[in-house]
């Protein structure tokens, strides 16, 4: 990239960054309340690791925003300082656990996505973010290893796991959409290099999660109309609250150091 | 050396030997600090020993998993969280550790939780203790993971192998565990008066409790002598409480808090002498009646049923797949 390139992508490579980020963030914040309830010990280790993992592709996608934007925020900054219409993850993040099979279908939906994402960023024009696309995607190659066995245990178990998953799957599917939908800030990155495609990356998911579902004996969903945009900071009734319990202790001790 | 080649019979097979023999060969291995391993003879008092304990350890750290389960969501940094998490996936990684173990007895790890779930199995009545703040999360770090070490680094060298070699890599993770819950302590000591409240009300709360879990005192403990003999067991509760004292105290001092004992004091052979400990207290928490045994055991049980069709989704699934690769 040249250098005027470079100037012009840094506010839509901020916006991008941050929306990866929270992304991770409050997913890894939803995964992590499994640890100690879930189904099974491997299981609580298996979200652990997963939380764990995507806490940390946060924080370095965070730290990056910060070099961005250059006014000095911390990851702590951006993770407890922020109200709900700034954050901007995809709204299926936000989207409360309910039962084990719901977090999976809701897990494995999202690491298709961002393995083939994650996977074309590791191509990135931005070598920052191609770096922590590298990084990152040996653990998404892990999560939806994790999640898609699940899913196929599931979809393919008893009667009632099959309906569970089926169910899941249906009130999980029209938060898909934003995901595909470029906006001014991701088609400027497109055109850059820095970002793949949209109508690219649909395809490539669409591929991925079809054999999967098949394997799951599950059939996609068709397409519904109502779309939500959290990536544009347009949320749920959920985020608040998740956002409420997280931030609470460290927005009661104002500039503590923990 | 591999330990298992100093377990083949010399001369006569095993099964010729009477129970006296076994005994006194038994009990000679032990002494020359030989491990046993499973597929050894071995007295079934000392099978049924190690079971009780590697499997009230194991319920312990999944059980305790959730009093710091409990600060996960609201932990006040993304390190925090992550360090926290951490910690508490070793735990469950643990418990799955010492199940294994205590299966290579002859229980399997079914039974063993069904045995946690009906309230038959005890665990560490520590986690029977609430986290209402953040500092229980340090302070649980720092004594009960501090006391826990000092438990059971003498079991790292303990007669049944399995045990000893779950205990070497438990201890490692352990000694981490107590660093980092003594660094967010030390966070606290040093922070915002609030949070120095919020430290030392901590300390005032887990010190005791702490303190008792290393046991009744030996006059009053039942399983201690066997135990020694059977090296399970290296040192006495009392020898090992006193060890964790003289360790700890210094180290609260240095974090300028105070040990919630008016009569502690260094004694002239350098070791403290604290109060005395009000083992009523222990014996309620001990028969289900501290303030959290009905809700930690009712969490594991909903976890457990609710999980029951998922358990159930992947027995389905496998027989499915086997019957296929059959066909």
């Amino acid at each position: 990239m040249n250098a005027m390139a470079q100037e012009a992508s840094k506010a839509p490579t901020f916006t991008y960054a941050i929306r990866q980020a929270d992304t991770a963030l409050i997913l890894a914040q939803r995964l992590s309340a499994w640890i100690g309830h879930g189904p099974a010990i491997e299981e609580d280790l298996g979200f652990a690791n997963i939380a764990l993992d995507l806490l940390g592709q946060a924080r370095l996608l965070y730290a990056y925003a910060s070099e961005i934007e250059s006014q000095g925020r911390s990851e702590d900054d951006f993770a407890y300082l922020r109200e709900e219409c700034d954050f901007l993850n995809v709204t299926m993040a936000e989207i409360p656990n309910g039962d084990f099979g719901f977090t999976i279908v809701r897990q494995c939906l999202l690491d298709c996505w961002r393995l083939e994402n994650f996977e074309r960023l590791t191509h990135s024009t931005d070598s920052r973010l191609a770096e922590i696309a590298a990084k990152s995607v040996k653990e998404i190659r892990y999560h939806l290893k994790y999640s898609a066995g699940w899913l196929v245990r599931l979809g393919d178990g008893t009667a009632e796991s099959h309906r569970r998953v089926a169910e899941a799957l249906a009130q999980l599917w029209p938060y898909v959409h934003e995901w595909f939908v470029e906006d001014a800030a991701e088609s400027a990155l497109v055109a850059l290099g820095v970002v793949p495609a949209a109508a690219d990356l649909r395809e490539a998911f669409d591929k991925r999660l079809a054999l999967i579902l098949a394997e799951a004996t599950l059939s996609r969903p068709a397409d519904v109309e109502y779309r939500w945009f959290g990536k544009r900071g347009q949320h749920t009734e959920h985020l608040g609250r998740l956002l409420g319990e997280m931030q609470s202790l460290h927005r009661a001790h104002p500039g503590a150091q923990w | 050396m591999y330990t298992q080649s100093l377990n083949e019979p010399s001369s006569r097979p095993v099964e010729a030997l009477d129970d006296a023999e076994r005994l006194a060969r038994f009990q000679a291995r032990i002494d020359a600090e030989e491990k046993i391993e499973p597929k050894d003879w071995m007295p079934d008092a000392y099978r049924q020993t190690l079971i009780r304990q590697i499997s009230q350890h194991a319920h312990s750290e999944i059980v305790g998993m959730l009093p710091e389960g409990n600060w996960i969501s609201r932990a006040p940094s993304l390190m925090r969280k992550s360090i926290l998490i951490a910690k508490v996936q070793d735990e469950g990684g643990h418990g799955a550790y010492l199940y294994s173990a205590a299966e290579t007895l002859g229980v399997s790890r079914a039974e063993l939780i069904e045995q946690l779930l009906s309230g038959r199995a005890k665990y560490s009545s520590i986690f029977n203790y609430p986290t209402p703040t953040w500092a229980d999360t340090a302070a649980i770090g720092w004594l009960v993971d501090g006391a826990a070490i000092m438990n059971q680094i003498p079991l790292c060298r303990c007669s049944y192998g399995p045990y000893a070699r779950a205990m070497v890599r438990v201890c490692k993770e352990e000694s981490f565990h107590q660093r980092q819950g003594y660094h967010a302590m030390l966070s606290l000591a040093r922070g915002t008066p609030s949070q120095r409240r919020m430290a030392q009300d901590a300390l005032n709360r887990w010190w005791w409790p702490a303190l008792m879990m290393f046991g009744p005192p030996d006059t009053a403990s039942h399983h201690t002598g066997l135990s020694v003999k059977w090296k399970i067991k290296r040192f006495t509760n009392d020898e090992l409480r006193q060890k964790f004292v003289d360790f700890t105290v210094p180290q609260a001092e240095f974090l300028g808090l105070t040990v919630p004992d008016p009569v502690l004091r260094k004694g002239d052979d350098g070791h403290y002498i604290t109060g005395a400990l009000d083992w009523s207290e222990f014996n309620a928490v001990l028969k289900g009646n501290g303030p959290c045994n009905a809700e930690r055991l009712r969490e594991r049980r909903t976890a457990h049923d609710d999980g029951a069709w998922v358990r159930e989704a992947a027995i389905a699934h496998a027989a499915k797949r086997s019957a296929r690769a059959v066909a």
